[in-house]
């Protein structure tokens, strides 16, 4: 058990920047376009993390031309360049599914956490 | 079989390839095996290796088993297994065979014993389907049809019906090898592999590769 502990551990990004959901973060993802590597960014609002360690995802989502889009990340995805945290947003429940049936302005409405 | 080790399953887990994809993993601790004894086509008539490995208490381990032991000047282990080898030339009585024989990249066969699930009816030991549930019906998890009537007048060998399932010999072919580990003695495979945690498994090259 010990051992494959130690196997997750390995794999955990050090320098993760504590993130939570109702955030507005930026991703920079790497993306593979055949032998060339370039740095593709998503930005929008976190409405989910789950799992724990190595297994755990984050999902954002952001209004593209009218139309929701949500992307679900491993925390730890060496694919992830960084995570900016653009706004810190405060919400009262764990995932903001009610968000997918809100249109207009109210689809990303969170209020910020001034601190 | 060009090459074999003993080892026990650890459990599974996951880790991300070079290209940043996620690969399910299970981790096999493969402490170096040591060989008991070696034969050859001159003295036994074939080419194998005796090969032991896992500690145990000199309590457990009965005469025949204790004797081989002895008789190479070695130390107890728990399990002894033979493989047939199509070259033994480099393994000698006391050699060490260490997880490093497999690389990154390589294809196995992971043996393994299966977990037992005791007796079990035909829908989960043989995938049969099950009938309704309600609407009058009275058949709803059991075996079918036994057969035809007059002619054969029996029912066929094999027929797939309800018995014990699980706790058997079990080979899954052409895993690969994501990465091994030689100071840590680990072997991580791709996929699921046979039996419980902790459970004695042999990995060998794929007879499929």
């Amino acid at each position: 058990m010990d051992i494959i502990r130690a196997i997750e551990n390995e794999q955990l990004k050090k320098d993760l920047p504590s993130f939570n959901v109702g955030d507005t973060v930026r991703v920079h993802v790497k993306v593979k376009e055949g032998t060339r590597e370039r740095i593709q960014v998503f930005e929008g609002l976190v409405i989910k993390r789950q799992n724990g360690g190595v297994r755990e995802t984050f999902t954002v989502r952001r209004i593209s031309y009218g139309v929701g889009v949500e992307r679900t990340f491993p925390v730890h995805s060496p694919r992830i360049e960084k995570i900016e945290v653009i706004r810190k947003g405060k919400v009262r429940r764990a995932k903001l599914y009610y968000l997918r049936k809100k249109v207009g302005k109210a689809a990303s409405r969170v209020k910020e956490i001034i601190d | 079989m060009k090459k074999a080790i003993m080892g026990r399953k650890l459990g599974m887990t996951q880790v991300f390839d070079e290209d940043g994809r996620v690969i399910p993993v299970t981790v096999i601790e493969a402490e170096p095996n040591v060989v008991v004894q070696k034969k050859t086509i001159e003295t036994d008539g074939y080419n194998a290796i005796k090969v032991g490995y896992g500690d145990v208490r000199e309590k457990l381990v009965n005469k025949p088993h204790r004797g081989q032991f002895e008789k190479a000047g070695l130390k107890l282990r728990r399990y002894l297994k033979e493989f047939r080898l199509d070259d033994v030339t480099g393994y000698e009585v006391g050699s060490e065979i260490k997880a490093d024989i497999f690389s990154a990249g390589e294809r196995v066969d992971v043996i393994g014993t299966s977990k037992g699930k005791g007796y079990q009816g035909v829908i989960k030991r043989w995938n049969a389907n099950r009938g309704p549930e309600t609407h009058g019906s009275k058949y709803h998890r059991a075996v079918g049809s036994m057969g035809a009537s007059s002619f054969p007048s029996r029912t066929f060998k094999n027929k797939k019906m309800p018995g014990h399932m699980g706790n058997v010999r079990t080979t899954i072919q052409n895993l690969e090898v994501v990465r091994v580990d030689a100071d840590r003695n680990i072997i991580l495979v791709k996929g699921g592999v046979p039996g419980p945690k902790k459970g004695l498994v042999v990995i060998r090259d794929s007879v499929k590769a």
